[in-house]
């Protein structure tokens, strides 16, 4: 059915088209403004040309950064989504058990992020850490500060515990909109368990799925605060991701131009992965 | 297949029933006959879902026993009776084939390959979904995908019964006919029990052998589509069944005469004396509008011409009978009602009472 | 007196009504009769200036309306869907359009009364409408209508989604319940049965197109095309194509039909005899009946009447049977017709002839 036409609803976008504006139009043409010029100092810029974006990219420093965040991103993806799904199957439908398994998985995603960090930090520490001392007295040789693998296996353990319960969360979401006549009609057709899941339970949650995926994966592309507050960066450079790198550089070093080029592959890189998963994901449901 | 014994069944969702009200579904003691089919037919909270949901294995009764054959299944879980449900909404593997839907059941049971392979094409066959088994299940139309969901019962050969609950609720239209058609060949050539459970008259009219008519948790009255319409055992069945429905007249019945206000009306046969509601029951078909001395006068409020009959909408005094004429009957000036003797019926307490023979 | 001339809609490239013409006068009851997208709603709309029509003019009154926003009309519109306030009592639900013209608490208190009372909600005022059941919810939303006191009432198959025997209800109650405002009621239905039922004027749509409005058993017995006959009759008109050659219709399976000394005179060629369910007889009709030999696929039983679907030579013919008749699927059964039920189109597909008793 059409509508009679009221130009007038255009006027109602402005506010929103002028927010948007400000907040993310205007910062990102000043790191693009950045990423084009030099200076030494004294406000002085310079044209410098794609010099930036070239050095940035064929830069080992910031491939191994590259490896280590796509490496990062693929060991909690790996994780959390079965897990998520693992634990969302294993939450009650109905009673007083469903909201107190939802307040406390709900827990975890309600810490500020540099808490999170913070926590771990402390939590594995070999001297008074919980974690990092029942290690030690058992025996095992961890220490996060000093040893690249420990490091590793803390930080890929905090965004598991931080993290799957948005996971969890999400497929039990899908999970509830499954009508029962759809489980009584598996028994009568004497599914196992299994079949249950793999033909009704998995397709009902390939949408959330989707979307878990997508968050997932991109929020641990961009993750900086926790590894940064539990290991900035090291040891050496092995927690060294992206963002960190970026930080580095821009704060620590000044060296904007080539922070300004490295931001903006950065996010480029992010949208096109992004868009391949989504494109992926989307195409694969409309061949069914 | 099997022969469905309802053993003094009665079901509340209270924990400690007292009244009779308490009751979703009051004693129901009956026996389904093997290959027979039934539909529950009533309105809206009538109980007719919760006797389904017990004969599926949903619910366990508060009182009595459920049998298949002579097996008692009471307290049987749903995937130990071995039956088959179609639901309301098309329930479909939608990652699946066709083919691989109407496999499923099959499968699951460790059935050899080449029996599988063999009964799903017989029954694509039957319900005509030959041309699509490779596709999958997930773009079909709703009627198509109510098709898959009745073929993943009737490919096991062995079911106890095929269940269906308001079935076609999100079918078209023009494509519900053909539905129930294929339905009613399906059962002939089959032979499994079924049980149909919907609110609507044609749907159960036309499908079953026996329609079982519920109203307010009670089994009103089990007949065949005849016995519905021509000795309804309850004024509820006279009303829901029959377009317009039964006229229903308070009256006093003393011996072979009743009487509506001042008006008397000669029954068929002298009648036991009766204390409680006493009520006269006759179809609007059975209702005459002559112009003369006989029967009683009634006042046309309306008539509704509808082409191939009028329905005359008239009063006796403070009650409604409305009158069905035939195509071409003209209605009289000063009418007066005559009831067919043969099909008047005498209800006490809303329940049909026989006259003294 | 709502005028409707010429009104077209087009919708980017489709055309949703096309050059309709009616006019409906006051305290009239009409029925909008068409199958699904057959543009019942979309007619609707432009009645109640929800939309504007591409060409043509609708008037009010001899007073042009086109343009004038439906806020400032005087129009009610009841849905299929039970379109209420869900957190509002069933007594603000009915007082909402009172409030908005600003009446008197006291007017309101009268007029809610005697819409509920009219509507048999009087014991449900307290109450949300989800408290309530299918019929009830639609019934405040006619008692809405009813205060409304609008000069036009536009109801889009209101009783599509009640129950049968709420439906048979209500729609004995509707013509009563509007009949006292002097309105003019439009009514839209898929139904031909309720048409019937309802009575007042029926104009057929078919397409976008009006094909004949008039007098609702006027049109039913009279149907000026195929198109419109086809429309107004459930179950479906049985429909053969035939070869006149003086007094005999010949089909091609081999069928054919004696003509009336009406039918006769007719020129000779190619008709198409469409005849009602009700004249296909299971038994013989006296002398004027012709017997024709067909296949039971299926009956349907409504419980005063059954639906014998029949196929015969190349057609599937329905027949109306009064009482309940379970006829087996696929036994052979002898059909009869009567030629003097015939309604004949010629091949532009307008009326020919119409049965005597139609006249």
């Amino acid at each position: 059915m059409n509508k009679t036409w009221n130009n007038k609803a255009w006027f109602m976008v402005l506010p929103v088209f002028l927010l948007v504006a400000i907040s993310a139009i205007i910062p990102l043409m000043t790191v693009v403004n950045y990423s084009v010029q030099d200076t030494f100092g004294n406000n002085e810029f310079f044209w410098n040309g794609t010099d930036w974006f070239v050095d940035t990219l064929t830069s080992e420093r910031f491939h191994a950064a590259l490896v280590r965040n796509l490496s990062f991103s693929l060991i909690i993806l790996a994780i959390e989504i079965p897990l998520g799904i693992g634990i969302s199957l294993t939450i009650p439908k109905k009673g007083w058990g469903v909201s107190v398994c939802l307040v406390l998985m709900a827990l975890p995603l309600l810490i500020p992020w540099n808490v999170v960090g913070t926590i771990w930090q402390v939590f594995g520490r070999v001297d008074i850490g919980l974690l990092g001392h029942t290690l030690a007295a058992l025996g095992l040789d961890y220490n996060y500060v000093q040893d690249p693998i420990d490091a590793w296996a803390t930080v890929v353990a905090m965004d598991v515990w931080h993290w799957t319960s948005l996971v969890a969360l999400l497929c039990y979401a899908g999970l509830s909109a499954i009508p029962d006549a759809y489980y009584q009609a598996a028994k009568i057709d004497g599914a196992s368990r299994w079949a249950v899941f793999r033909y009704i339970q998995l397709p009902k949650m390939k949408r959330v799925l989707t979307i878990a995926v997508l968050l997932r994966f991109m929020d641990s592309f961009m993750i900086y605060t926790e590894p940064f507050v539990v290991t900035g960066g090291g040891p050496g450079n092995s927690t060294t991701f992206l963002s960190i790198d970026l930080v580095k550089m821009a704060i620590g070093q000044f060296d904007l131009g080539p922070a300004a080029a490295m931001s903006i592959i950065y996010f480029l890189i992010i949208l096109l992965l992004s868009w391949i998963f989504y494109t992926v994901m989307t195409n694969s449901e409309g061949a069914n | 297949m099997a022969r469905i014994t309802l053993d003094h069944i009665a079901h509340s969702y209270k924990a400690n029933p007292q009244k009779p009200t308490d009751y979703a579904l009051r004693e129901v003691h009956h026996v389904w006959n093997d290959g027979g089919a039934y539909a529950l037919l009533g309105p809206s909270g009538c109980g007719k879902t919760t006797l389904l949901n017990i004969i599926s294995g949903l619910l366990t009764p508060s009182k009595g026993r459920l049998l298949f054959g002579d097996k008692d299944v009471t307290r049987l879980p749903t995937e130990a009776r071995n039956i088959a449900q179609v639901f309301q909404f098309p329930v479909i593997y939608d990652t699946m084939t066709v083919h691989d839907n109407l496999a499923f059941p099959l499968r699951n049971r460790g059935i050899p390959e080449s029996e599988v392979e063999r009964a799903v094409k017989e029954t694509a066959e039957m319900i005509g979904l030959t041309a699509m088994l490779k596709k999958r299940a997930k773009g079909l139309t709703a009627d198509e995908k109510q098709k898959i969901s009745l073929g993943r019962g009737v490919v096991r050969s062995d079911v106890n019964a095929i269940l269906f609950d308001e079935p076609l609720t999100v079918i078209d239209p023009h494509m519900k006919w053909m539905l129930r058609s294929q339905l009613k060949h399906l059962h002939k050539r089959v032979g499994h029990t079924m049980i149909y459970v919907t609110h609507d008259q044609t749907e159960a009219l036309s499908f079953a052998d026996k329609v079982v008519v519920m109203y307010e948790g009670e089994v009103v009255q089990i007949g065949t589509p005849a016995d519905l319409f021509e000795k309804p055992k309850h004024t509820f069945v006279g009303y829901f069944i029959g377009s317009p429905g039964m006229n229903v007249l308070p009256a006093k019945v003393a011996g072979d005469k009743a009487s509506v206000g001042e008006h008397e009306i000669a029954l068929r046969a002298p009648y036991a004396e009766l204390s409680g509601k006493t009520e006269l029951g006759i179809r609007p078909e059975f209702v005459k509008l002559v112009h003369g001395n006989d029967g009683v006068p009634v006042k046309v409020s309306a008539v509704e011409d509808i082409g191939r009959y009028r329905i005359v909408r008239t009063r006796l005094g403070a009650h409604e009978v409305n009158a069905v004429l035939p195509e071409g009957t003209p209605v009289p000036a000063e009418p007066r009602a005559v009831f067919d003797t043969s099909r008047l019926n005498v209800y006490l307490d809303s329940h049909l009472v026989e006259a003294r023979q | 007196m709502l005028e409707l001339v010429g009104v077209t809609k087009q919708v980017g490239a489709e055309t949703h009504i096309t050059d309709v013409t009616m006019t409906l006068v006051k305290g009239s009851l009409n029925v909008l009769l068409g199958p699904t997208l057959s543009g019942k709603t979309s007619l609707m709309r432009l009645m109640a200036g929800l939309d504007k029509p591409t060409a043509g003019d609708i008037r009010m009154d001899g007073v042009s309306v086109v343009g004038v926003p439906v806020q400032k009309r005087n129009v009610a519109m009841v849905y299929q869907q039970f379109i209420n306030y869900p957190t509002l009592t069933v007594y603000e639900n009915i007082a909402s359009p009172l409030r908005i013209q600003g009446a008197s608490d006291a007017v309101i208190k009268a007029k809610v009364g005697k819409a509920a009372e009219l509507l048999r909600l009087t014991e449900h005022l307290d109450k949300t409408p989800l408290q309530l059941s299918g019929g009830q919810q639609q019934r405040t939303a006619l008692a809405r209508a009813v205060v409304k006191e609008a000069g036009l009432v536009l109801l889009d198959e209101p009783l599509a989604n009640l129950d049968y025997k709420l439906r048979e209800e209500l729609r004995a109650e509707l013509p009563k319940i509007f009949a006292e405002t002097g309105a003019i009621f439009v009514y839209a239905t898929t139904e031909p049965m309720e048409a019937l039922l309802l009575g007042g004027n029926t104009g057929c749509l078919s397409l976008g197109r009006l094909t004949q409005f008039g007098s609702t058993i006027g049109v039913y017995n009279r149907p000026a095309d195929l198109i419109t006959a086809e429309t107004f009759s459930d179950p479906p008109l049985n429909i053969i194509t035939v070869d006149k050659r003086g007094s005999e219709f010949r089909h091609t399976g081999g069928v054919s039909f004696p003509a009336t000394p009406k039918q006769a005179a007719l020129p000779d060629g190619r008709y198409t005899i469409g005849f009602r369910p009700h004249h296909l007889y299971l038994d013989a009709q006296g002398s004027t009946g012709t017997a024709t030999q067909g296949r039971v696929a299926i009956t349907e039983i409504t419980g005063s009447e059954s639906f014998v679907h029949v196929d015969v030579a190349d057609s599937r013919w329905v027949a109306l049977v009064p009482g309940v008749r379970n006829l087996d699927v696929d036994t052979t059964i002898t059909v009869y017709v009567d030629p003097e039920r015939f309604f004949i189109f010629d091949q532009t597909g307008k009326l020919a002839s119409a049965p005597a008793s139609a006249a």
